[in-house]
């Protein structure tokens, strides 16, 4: 392993509780309805849900059948129904119309909804609409807070980001204070929360009224530190294509609630296996903040060891073979199969990686991060949706060039703009109208461009791409925040020198040395200074909205130096990658710091992108 | 100190005692004749009413409340029915029981808080007897029928009515009856003549009190101890039983030899007492009835009542008001005559040091010796709880501090917390204040309870000294004080908003905890809407100011508030009241000035009412949103028709935003999609729906090149993308004569590396090497690797003099069979290197 851990680096404290404090609440509310019962689970409460009761729990609380929510009507012979869902108003309306089509059928059942994590009054208003609100019971599950790994806990909420950012919807930030109240109430108070963005202000809000009317604790603390963070403050390292292996898997073979489905080309046989991806897996742990070039001379590695393992039976007499047997075989065997899984993924992973397009992909993701030949990504970008090569991957480069361009020209953006909507059909005139209201893929506005041309024309001068003159104009004639962030914050590291990715120096190497993650040097540069100050230009420019406040806990305690005090909790409002994940290990290894990572939801460009289109099919 | 044991009478093993709380501040005409009287527990208030005079009932008897020392609270003329009994909540509101099953309650000041009927039953049949009772579910009413039917509710606050069944041979009243607290349930035990029985829910049981003596023809009286676990039966021979209450042993029997009719039994026996004792009042005398056959007797000067308490009996006569218990055990243990135990030497000690005596030190020892020291402590410390007499109370502590002196490590919590409590204790017992608790009740009650009594008799200055000076947490004390007086100060009418709204903010300005909105209620319910608003302003939970400003139709701002807390629930409710509340213009209007609200509202209607949506944008003028909701609800559309109409309104939308682009792309989707229903019913190739990419791409693949080239030609379509477009269709056919005709056709707008590479992917080397030829000098190179040419690649780069692409054709070579050329690639790169 290139970096080994720091051995004074402190130990996290213990997330299981979270999931046994879930898990009896939610036996509580089934034993609410006794007696035998169908259970209806809405799909994307599945995964969750087994991490915390498996189907065995369930059957012992008289749940009779499982079913998937699928808003079609029902076939169920149980006289009691249960219906474990997300607050949605959809979801609702289809629970309303059963509940009526039964009354019409003269069927007399009993009803009750759990809504997780809360429940909204617009539900409850389409209950009483729906004339169904008396026939109805409901409660709510308060399961927050899903521990997906030792220091990665999701609020399992992927629709956050759509519903907060872009529809304006704010009910999720409650949701957000009460995780945070949470842990708190189970780990202790924070002595000090920083954070930006709007909805990291709201949710800290709503956390501090949760605070101030609760019992005050005074224990000892468990966490140091919280940094809450939108997702809109940097759009641009979700956009980009991860190459950290645990990252690449997830943009290849997504990764589900913790777990991932590898196909037959991975599995070498004819079957698909679900593989857990935690620290609990050892060879998984071992490489999941790699970068992708170093994995397989790790897993050789590794592979050869295991063979030296198992050839220790050689010259074994009984005795020994015995407690080898007993011992070792079988952790040795379950080693072999791990290994062998992520053996067959890379091969997978490079198969795909080594092709011409993906290497083309990432040189134009670099060059605009870089902002370094400008025209020819352009052109690229252009044959890639000309050969319609992936709907999602051509909306991406779009916006990495809109956002690290602050914009596009409207020459380009019309015409780009046109022959994305050829390739894939007038619908994504909704999706086109979604990204701009976020500000991902934007059209420059023609006065803009000239009075700042004028004021950057005496540092043309000084640009090595001055020799083209079209790059000049499209790439400096507008005040690029991100270009002026990059700058300010490094987060490019110069060009020209090598990066060698097996001995990583900063946390540009998630994206093979070519840029620093912007969340993540915002998180190390507030934490350094434990404060904004110096770093009012950098808040200026992304919007402000920035905070730092002393928390619950007395300063005395604040300042004896536990291990406490070097954790921190980071919290991304609309999702994170594992990309920003790894970058932040790789960091508090180089700190002696830990880092725990809450997030709405585990995000990467394709989730993104996918939650703002408007195609009629997700409608 | 003999003058502690004056009042002390001995019974069995154990003393009793009788203490003087107070000389009543009353002046009660005629004592407490004729009278109903309730007093509540726990040194509660008593409420008086003189009986209704049957023969002049037009007269109005006044109804008097009094503090336990006698202080009138509240007074005023009863103007309804018949009042059958008083009684006492356990939150010291007033019950008042009427003949008719009506329950009057009132506060201890004589306010009057609500009414509640017991049922049509008890109102036809009329209230014969009642009994109020409190456990743990809160205060119980149970009301004997004219129809000799019991009909119980357990909590007045929360009432069920539950009808017992009848008891069998029950010819009128029954002797005496009680109510039981069981197993979590109200039970109602009633003897008829020397039958007993117990009625629950279900059922009327039968029991036979065990070892009832056999003389006895009837039971006269019954009584329940405090605690609900014993019960006192007094027969007609006048023996008194007594046993615990489920009736399955017994603990004594002892004989009166008094036949007179009684007129109060009530259990006098404390937690932890050495027997069961129960006192019984006749007229003019009372009697102690405990283990032994001897009994104790005092006699009454006037008409009393008994109150029984935790620890004893109350009595309360026209003049005095008395304290009946057993001596409890750490005083009987140091003030008994000759007593040798450690706390009795203790204070001998302590009296001789006072004295400057050395004989202190004779006692001292005598206690340590036997290492009771500590014990001598605890017991003098215990002691100074149960008296009631400040001097004694002094006496018994200073005896401890001193002993305490000569002790290392003894906890000091026992002491100064029983200093503590009898500062308080003293200070509710003030006869201005009229709450004689002892020690033992008060730790009952708790000092949260001690609290709310001192603020419902409106002490609050006291309650707030109280909760200072025991430091309760703020939030349960003073707090809490503070809203009940905030509550009471709003509802002052003679003084203006301003001054109440100061007054309020002044003193409630640095407590914790406090919610405003609850005393906005307060002063909205007393019709005081503006200083309702204007405390609302004080309340920093957003939250919370909402729900009232919508009860007092302040609409505007509460929307504003609600958007304010942050919390959308909050936000759906304003919205979904004033969305009921206003005429739809309006309501447009008031969301306008409120996007959160607005974009909350749409998301509901996205779901719930598409229409409404449409009127949203509408009024807005939002051309671009309208525009975007019809190309939306084109695709919900299956008749193409309803699409393209959409689609239409669609383009006039986009028009008025300005917005030419999405108008023109919108056209073109509406000629697309007529283009396409042509050609499928006259090809029969499904189409509609498909991008122009897509069209296209089917309709190469099958050949109709033409119409192809129509589209081409129509939507403008760049040259790159047809050129990739048939490129890929032509391979895919693997129409390789077609492929070539093709990139002869004209100069390739995309190069000719595509052709090389589509070839490969179908795997035709033979038909790639055609096109190598043409490819750019720059991509000679990939064109040449990719046709596995490894030579032609190695002379391209080197010719280029490109050193990255001299290593990737390197890397490419294997070094056994190509060693030649690698070394020449190496050479050339030299050579590059050092220019």
């Amino acid at each position: 392993m290139a970096h080994t851990e720091r051995r004074d680096a402190p130990g996290l404290p213990d997330f299981s509780l979270l999931k046994r404090l879930a898990r009896d609440q939610l036996i509580f509310l089934l034993e609410q309805l006794p007696g035998k019962k169908d259970l209806f689970i809405d799909a994307d409460l599945m995964s969750p849900l087994d991490r915390i009761a498996n189907v065995t729990i369930l059957k012992q609380h008289e749940v009779d059948k499982l079913y998937k929510v699928e808003l079609k009507p029902i076939v169920s012979s149980s006289d009691q129904l249960c219906f474990l869902i997300r607050p949605r108003i959809q979801t609702v309306k289809w629970i309303s119309d059963l509940v009526n089509s039964d009354k019409v059928a003269g069927r007399f059942r009993r009803y009750k909804i759990i809504f997780t994590p809360q429940k909204f009054y617009a539900c409850e208003t389409v209950l009483e609409e729906q004339g169904v609100y008396g026939d109805v019971t409901t409660d709510e599950w308060n399961f927050y807070i899903l521990p997906l790994d030792d220091d990665i806990l999701s609020l399992e909420l992927p629709e956050f980001f759509r519903d907060n950012f872009l529809e304006g919807d704010q009910r999720w930030v409650t949701t957000a204070g009460s995780a945070l109240h949470l842990l708190q109430s189970v780990y202790g108070s924070f002595s000090k929360v920083y954070g930006i963005g709007r909805c990291a202000k709201m949710v800290y809000e709503s956390w501090r009224e949760l605070m101030e009317e609760g019992e005050q604790r005074t224990r000892q603390p468990e966490f140091a530190k919280v940094f809450l963070i939108d997702r809109d403050v940097d759009f641009v390292t979700p956009l980009c294509s991860q190459v950290v292996y645990e990252g690449l898997v997830d943009d290849i073979f997504r990764i589900k609630c913790g777990s991932v489905e590898f196909g037959p080309d991975v599995t070498s046989s004819d079957k698909s296996i679900k593989v857990m991806l935690n620290s609990q897996d050892k060879v998984f742990d071992e490489i999941r903040n790699e970068h992708f070039s170093n994995v397989f001379g790790f897993l050789s590695q590794k592979a050869k060891n295991l063979q030296t393992a198992y050839d220790k039976r050689r010259g074994m007499d009984i005795q020994q073979m015995k407690a080898f047997v007993a011992d070792e075989l079988k952790g040795l065997k379950q080693e072999h199969r791990l290994l062998s899984l992520h053996i067959g993924a890379s091969e997978s992973m490079m198969k795909k990686k080594t092709k011409q397009d993906f290497q083309e992909l990432l040189k134009t993701e670099h060059s605009l991060l870089e902002g370094f030949e400008i025209r020819e990504c352009i052109t690229h970008i252009e044959e890639h949706i000309n050969r319609q090569v992936s709907m999602i991957d051509s909306l991406r480069l779009l916006c990495l060039l809109s956002i690290t361009e602050n914009g596009l020209l409207s020459k380009d953006y019309k015409s780009l703009k046109a022959q994305y909507l050829q390739s894939y059909g007038i619908e994504h005139l909704l999706t086109f109208a979604n990204l701009r209201q976020l500000g991902l893929l934007e059209e420059q506005q023609a006065g803009e461009t000239l009075t700042v041309m004028e004021s950057k024309v005496g540092k043309l001068v000084t640009d090595k791409t001055v020799g083209k003159l079209t790059d000049a104009f499209s790439s400096l004639a507008k005040k690029s925040n991100f270009r002026a962030l990059s700058k300010r914050l490094a987060l490019v590291p110069k060009s020209g020198e090598e990066y060698d990715l097996r001995v990583p120096r900063d946390m540009a190497y998630v994206f093979s040395g070519a840029y620093i993650p912007l969340s993540c040097k915002l998180i190390e540069q507030v934490m350094e200074r434990d404060g904004w100050t110096g770093l009012e230009e950098v808040a200026r420019m992304l919007n402000g909205q920035e905070f730092a406040v002393t928390g619950g806990c007395s300063s005395s305690e604040a300042r004896n130096k536990t291990d406490a005090q070097r954790i921190v909790l980071v919290m991304f409002l609309g999702g994170c990658t594992y990309s920003e994940i790894s970058a932040l290990q790789f960091l508090g290894k180089e700190r002696g710091c830990r880092f725990i990572v809450v997030t709405t939801a585990i995000t990467n460009s394709a989730r993104l992108l996918e939650a703002l289109l408007d195609n009629g099919a997700s409608v | 100190m003999a003058f502690v044991t004056a009042n002390w009478n001995p019974l069995g093993d154990a003393f009793y005692r009788k203490i003087e709380l107070y000389e009543m501040g009353w002046n009660l005409k005629d004592g407490l004749r004729d009278c109903l009287v309730a007093a509540a527990p726990y040194g509660g208030p008593i409420a008086l009413l003189k009986a209704h005079n049957r023969r002049s009932p037009s007269a109005r008897p006044q109804l008097e409340i009094f503090s336990s020392s006698g202080l009138p609270l509240a007074s005023f003329p009863w103007k309804s029915g018949v009042v059958k009994q008083l009684g006492w909540t356990v939150s010291d509101d007033l019950l008042c029981v009427q003949e008719d099953g009506t329950l009057l309650v009132y506060d201890l000041l004589g306010g009057f808080k609500r009414h509640f009927s017991m049922g049509n039953e008890v109102s036809q049949s009329q209230v014969l007897e009642t009994k109020i009772f409190h456990s743990p579910y809160g205060t119980g009413v149970a009301i004997l029928t004219g129809a000799l039917r019991f009909t119980l509710a357990t909590n007045i606050d929360d009432i069920k009515l539950r009808r017992l069944p009848e008891v069998p041979g029950l010819q009128g009243a029954p002797s005496c009856w009680a109510v039981l607290t069981q197993d979590r349930q109200s039970k109602v035990l009633v003897a008829n003549g020397s039958h007993l029985f117990v009625l629950d829910n279900t059922a009327c049981t039968p029991v036979t009190p065990p070892g009832l003596s056999p003389q006895a023809s009837s039971i006269v009286h019954m009584c329940v101890s405090f605690s609900y676990k014993y019960l006192a039966l007094l027969t007609d021979s006048g023996h008194v039983w007594m046993g615990t209450s489920n009736l399955k042993e017994k603990l004594s029997e002892v004989d009166t030899k008094i036949k007179a009719p009684t007129k109060q039994m009530a259990w006098c026996r404390r937690p932890k007492s050495q027997q069961p004792s129960a006192v019984v009042m006749w007229d003019g005398l009372l009697l102690v009835v405990g283990e032994c056959k001897e009994t104790i007797q005092y006699h009454l000067d006037d008409d009393s009542i008994l109150v029984p308490e935790l620890d004893g009996v109350r009595i309360i006569s026209g003049t005095h008001h008395e304290l009946l218990q057993e001596v409890p055990g750490a005083c009987e243990e140091i003030f008994k005559i000759a007593s040798m135990a450690p706390g009795a030497l203790l204070l001998e000690a302590h009296k001789e040091y006072e004295k400057e005596s050395q004989k202190a030190d004779e006692y001292l020892r005598e206690i340590k010796e036997q290492s009771l020291l500590s014990e001598a402590v605890r017991q003098c410390v215990e002691a100074a709880g149960h008296e009631h007499e400040p001097e004694t109370q002094k006496t018994l502590l200073r005896a401890a501090s001193f002993g305490k002196c000569f002790l290392s490590n003894f906890p000091p919590e026992q002491f100064v917390g029983m200093c503590r409590d009898l500062r308080v204790l003293n200070a509710v017992r003030d006869y201005t204040v009229g709450i004689p608790l002892s020690h033992t009740q008060f730790k009952q009650m708790t000092i949260q309870v001690l609290i709310d009594r001192l603020v419902y008799r409106k002490l609050y200055p006291l309650a707030i000294e109280v909760c200072r000076y025991l430091k309760t947490p703020e939030y349960q004390g003073v707090s809490r004080v503070l809203k009940h007086w905030a509550c009471y100060k709003v509802q002052q009418k003679e003084e203006s908003d301003e001054v109440i709204a100061k007054a309020v903010s002044v003193k409630l300005a640095d407590a914790a905890g406090i919610s405003y909105s609850e005393i906005a209620t307060k002063a909205y319910e007393s019709g005081r809407t503006e200083l309702a608003i204007k405390l609302l302003e004080f309340e920093p939970r957003s939250g919370e100011q909402v729900p009232l400003l919508l009860k007092m139709k302040k609409s505007p701002l509460a929307l504003s508030k609600a958007i304010e807390s942050g919390d959308t629930d909050l936000v759906y409710t304003v919205v979904m009241y004033l969305k009921n509340e206003l005429n739809r213009g309006d309501f447009f209007m008031m969301l306008r000035n409120q996007p959160v609200a607005l974009s909350l509202y749409k998301q509901f209607c996205k779901h719930q009412e598409q229409d409404t949506l449409k009127d949203l944008f509408n009024q807005d003028d939002d051309h671009e949103e309208l525009g975007n909701f019809y190309v939306k609800a084109s695709y919900k559309e299956q008749r193409l028709e309803a699409r393209i109409g959409h689609l239409q309104s669609a383009v006039d939308e986009y028009y008025k935003a300005k917005n030419e682009f999405s108008a023109k792309t919108t056209e073109d989707e509406m000629r697309l999609l007529r283009f396409q229903r042509k050609l499928e019913e006259e090809k029969g190739e499904q189409l509609v729906g498909f991008s122009l990419h897509d069209t296209m791409t089917t309709l190469l693949s099958v050949g109709l090149h033409k119409h192809a080239e129509q589209l081409y030609k129509d939507f403008r379509v760049p040259d790159k993308r047809f050129w990739w477009l048939r490129l890929k269709a032509l391979a895919e056919k693997e129409d390789w004569e077609e492929l070539e005709k093709f990139s002869k056709s004209k100069k390739s707008p995309i190069g000719y590396l595509p052709f090389v590479e589509v070839c490969i992917k179908h795997h035709n080397k033979y038909e790639a090497r055609k096109y190598v030829s043409k490819v750019t000098l720059e991509q000679k190179v990939k064109a040449h690797l990719a046709v596995g040419d490894v030579e032609g690649a190695a002379e391209a780069a080197i010719e280029r003099r490109n050193e990255s692409e001299i290593g990737t054709v390197l890397s490419r070579c294997s070094a056994t069979t190509d060693h030649l050329l690698v070394e020449r690639l190496n050479r050339a790169k030299a050579t590059v290197a050092k220019k």
